[in-house]
């Protein structure tokens, strides 16, 4: 009984085991592999990447076929995995005007140059079952056209050419890392940007839509979103020039918002930004709209008290695996600890029943 | 499709002794020699994700992982039992990517890992005790605010703490503080022993090094050998360590922290050493408790 | 008793020395260029309609704003006159907690809502190093007596107190280390008139009897002439005059003051 209550080594084993046959499901059904989910669950090998902050996608696929599709299991095996990789070196920053775009739309303005582009969407897509993909038929091929090769300047660029937002000031400080150098507050703009990227997309989207709905509320415009590839490229100290070493799908959505102004200062419209790995929409504007709340101190604007607004609120909790790890944690063993709460309740009750036998006998 | 794979080499070579990298190692044991040199003062480091989860002792492992060389013998308990199974868990991860030597005598290891207790044998100088730190700040529940804490730490601005206290025995009686029991640190930081019972808080001061990783919070604390250590108490409600009342059943012991366990569904229970080690030891020198017999067919 | 026959009496050196005290947001004047001396014992009254500057003042005489310029010299005793924006953080904080006292306008404020009133009284004994609990409790029950509060109160929450009982343990829990200077900020503000009478006259009783000196800011032209020994009167973030408080309310130079003064009911 006692060996029981100890756990053990070979339970540890045994369910490790039991475990690994649960992944694999029923055997008479063929096994998945991990191409057929890069492929095929691609959205979810993108939510493994932003939130896991390496961009592999074969890895991610391995990562959520280990994790039985939990996917924050799945970004957990890749941050592990992640920490044992030597940083060999940071890349230029990446040149997302010139993005290969898949998709690239602008709620501000009816058309714009380069014209909107729909892209694979979800959007207006009727959310209905479709039987046909449980017959695991082959899907007609779309149409396709020949490359557009008009460039898609930002939208944010052409407001900023007339002075009407915010101008961003260049900087080419290198960013700080927060997977490198311990957190402190206050954080600024770039730290709380990659702190957002690979932040729990639910937790990203909950914040976000607490702005909408008033705490923070920041008026936002989905000024632009563009889905789409770009190059990335590393400077080469032996070569003195920066060369491409691959190509990266990301999601960029930049927001317009409200204005802010003074009497000396004429009105201007002011931004929210988010940039994540692959295919992420949704997460890229709730990144965004976060982004702009938290600005407020930067914008002269009243801290109102909404949870969005609270950098060191939103940095703390918006990760995953710090969360899950530390929720978690409380099913493992704390017997020694309750044991000496259990100690002290026993004792004050002791008490307080002593002294209010004494108080009857005294009355 | 990892790295050793597509280099054609074994599984596991991937990784550095201990797992992580030398750098990292430099990194983490800057961040000890800091907190030992200030005792009782958090430093923050780059907490690097592990293996395992956060609030599962990520922090303890990270500093046990810099201080490990080849020539160590590791003990890692939980609950301050060897056999519990995130400690089993983690004194495998270490065997697995350390290759080092493991014990469960306290008196053979040189470095032990521990999660909410203290040995009950004294340790010795040349032994490092790693404690696994969930929240390291003994204001956090005061002071939500890490800007805030740290500003409290840097001016020793210590009032609040005592408010607790004041506050727990105007409505108990007593202080209300079981575990985790807050302590000052040669009369400069108050130091959150990680929740280990207030019974340990007496054996804080001891010869051996003691190492504090709170991984998932980014800090390290120290306390070199034989540092001060005093709980905070008032002169007339002094410290009281504390613990369940009664002797070990199965080895007799009246002085070791006790767990309690429920032996059936009519309040039938019993007491049993939560050190195991120290649990056997006393029962292999011939000592027994008063349910010693029963424990044969266990 | 009188600022001016006090001060006949025991010609000594001032408490508080302020010189060309200035702050400014942006373009906008908080206060500009205010100096005065304050001498043991004394009680100031800043008066002025809102947005005449004398929170400014008040919040950059305490250290809770960084002033553009000027000087706040404060008696430290064995140090002597030190200018208090100079001082250390960890310095100045010691003095907040020690020999220097706020009442906020707000009890809620000054006060910790979620600790017992023993617990609010106690805090600064305790942050003064006070660790005898049975010391501390006495301490506290004596101080809910000087404010009025009944000692089978001591350990409520303030959150269940009424307006001006929160504002009678804000007072006690700020003047239990025995501070030498008080500043206060509309502290009758938001009570109602009966309420306000009775703190009005707790404060006078208690600035007697301790010999404290304070700085009180307040709209309220009654709370100064039951208070204060002197008066400043601040228009748009300057002083517009200053004298004796009965000299300044019976017989007012500037055309603001007389207006302020007409304004209201004579006490």
């Amino acid at each position: 009984m006692y060996v029981a209550v100890k756990g053990g080594e070979r339970a540890i084993d045994n369910a490790h085991a039991w475990l690994a046959e649960e992944r694999r499901g029923d055997a008479a059904v063929p096994e998945l592999a991990v191409a057929q989910i890069r492929e095929q669950m691609t959205l979810a090998v993108n939510r493994v990447m932003a939130e896991g902050s390496l961009y592999d996608p074969d890895l991610a696929a391995l990562a959520i076929k280990q994790a039985r599709g939990d996917l924050i299991e799945a970004i957990f095996l890749i941050r592990a995995y992640r920490t044992t990789l030597p940083r060999l070196g940071a890349s230029e920053p990446v040149e997302t005007g010139a993005m290969r775009c898949d998709r690239r739309i602008s709620a501000t303005f009816k058309d714009v140059p380069g014209g909107q582009v729909l892209g694979p969407t979800f959007d207006y897509t009727h959310r209905l079952l479709d039987f046909a993909l449980a017959a695991e038929g082959e899907v007609p091929e779309a149409a396709t056209a020949a490359p557009d090769p008009a460039p898609k300047p930002r939208i944010t660029g052409l407001l900023d050419r007339d002075g009407l937002i915010e101008t961003e000031p260049a900087s080419d400080e290198t960013p700080p890392d927060l997977t490198r150098e311990p957190l402190g507050f206050p954080a600024g703009r770039a730290l709380r940007l990659q702190a957002l990227t690979r932040s729990d997309e639910g937790f990203a989207l909950g914040m976000a839509y607490s702005t909408q709905r008033g705490y923070g509320r920041n008026h936002p415009f989905v000024g632009e979103l563009r889905l789409g590839r770009v190059g990335v490229e590393v400077e080469i100290p032996e070569l003195g020039f920066a060369v491409e070493i691959a190509e990266i799908e990301l999601t960029e959505c930049e927001t317009v918002n409200q204005f802010a102004g003074s009497k000396t200062e004429p009105p201007q419209f002011t931004r929210g930004y988010g940039l994540v790995f692959g295919q992420s929409e949704r997460k890229a504007i709730s990144m965004a709209l976060v982004d702009r709340a938290l600005r407020w101190e930067d914008l002269g604007e009243d801290f109102t008290g909404a949870p969005a607004q609270d950098a060191e609120f939103v940095i703390s909790h918006g990760d995953n695996i710090q969360a899950s790890g530390f929720l978690e944690h409380i099913k493992l063993p704390h017997y020694v600890d309750f044991q000496s709460e259990l100690e002290l309740v026993r004792r004050i009750r002791a008490e307080a029943a002593a002294s209010a036998a004494e108080r009857e006998a005294a009355e | 499709m990892t790295q050793a794979e597509i280099r054609g080499e074994a599984p596991g070579a991937d990784y550095t002794f201990a797992y992580l990298d030398e750098q990292t190692k430099r990194m983490i044991r800057r961040a000890l020699l800091k907190a030992l040199a200030v005792p009782g003062y958090q430093v923050p480091f780059a907490s690097r994700e592990m293996p395992m989860p956060y609030g599962w002792g990520t922090g303890g492992v990270q500093v046990s992982a810099a201080v490990l060389t080849p020539e160590d013998t590791l003990k890692v308990i939980d609950q301050g039992a060897d056999d519990t199974t995130n400690a089993v868990s983690i004194r495998k991860f270490f065997q697995k990517t350390a290759g080092i030597a493991v014990t469960e005598h306290t008196g053979e290891a040189t470095v032990i890992q521990t999660r909410h207790r203290i040995p009950e044998a004294p340790l010795t100088e040349g032994q490092i005790l790693v404690y696994q730190v969930p929240i390291p700040e003994p204001l956090r529940f005061l002071e939500p605010r890490e800007t805030e804490t740290r500003r409290m730490h840097a001016l020793e601005e210590y009032g609040l703490m005592h408010v607790k206290l004041y506050e727990d025995i105007a409505r108990h009686g007593e202080i209300a503080t079981a575990y985790a029991y807050p302590v000052k640190i040669e009369g400069r930081y108050v130091m959150d022993p990680s929740p280990i019972p207030k019974f340990d808080n007496p054996k804080l001061r001891m010869a051996a090094i003691q190492l504090f990783g709170a991984g998932r919070e980014q800090r390290i604390y120290a306390l070199p050998p034989y540092t001060e250590v005093v709980s905070l108490d008032f002169e007339d409600h002094p410290f009281v360590p504390g613990k369940a009342e009664g002797a070990c059943a199965l080895c007799g012991s009246e002085t070791s922290y006790l767990d309690e366990v429920i032996v059936d569904d009519r309040g039938g229970r019993m007491f049993v050493c939560s050190d195991t080690d120290y649990c056997a030891g006393r029962r292999a020198a011939g000592y027994r408790g008063e349910m010693a017999a029963e424990e044969g067919g266990a | 008793m009188r600022a001016g026959a006090f001060r006949a009496e025991a010609p000594v050196a001032p408490i508080l020395s302020v010189r060309g005290l200035t702050k400014r947001y942006g373009g906008r004047v908080g206060c500009e260029d205010v100096g005065f001396d304050l001498y043991p014992g004394e009680v100031m009254g800043i008066v002025g309609e809102s947005g005449s500057g004398k929170s400014t003042l008040l919040n950059c005489l305490a250290g809770h704003l960084r002033p553009d310029a000027g000087e706040v010299l404060f008696d430290l005793g064995k140090d002597g006159m030190r200018d208090t924006l100079a001082l250390s953080e960890p310095e100045r904080r010691r003095l907040a907690r020690t020999d220097w006292a706020f009442v906020h306008q707000n009890p809620r404020d000054g006060l910790r809502m979620t600790v017992s009133a023993g617990g609010n009284v106690g805090e600064r004994l305790m942050a003064v190093g006070a660790r005898n609990y049975g010391a501390i409790r006495a301490s506290a029950l004596d101080w809910l007596g000087r404010v009025e509060i009944a000692a089978d109160r001591i350990d409520d929450r303030p959150a269940a107190f009424s307006g001006g009982m929160q504002q009678r343990l804000q007072i006690a829990r700020n003047l239990v280390t025995g501070p030498r200077l008080v500043f206060m900020d509309e502290p009758t503000g938001g009570l109602d008139v009966s309420v306000q009478a009775r703190l009005l006259d707790l404060l006078r009783g208690l600035v007697r009897d301790m010999g404290l000196s304070a700085v009180i800011v307040t709209h309220d032209l009654a709370v100064v002439r039951l208070l204060a020994h002197r008066l400043m009167v601040m228009k748009g973030g300057r002083v517009v005059e200053t004298g004796l408080t009965d000299q300044v309310l019976d017989d007012p130079q500037h055309g603001y003051t007389q207006l302020l003064v007409s304004s209201v009911l004579q006490v």
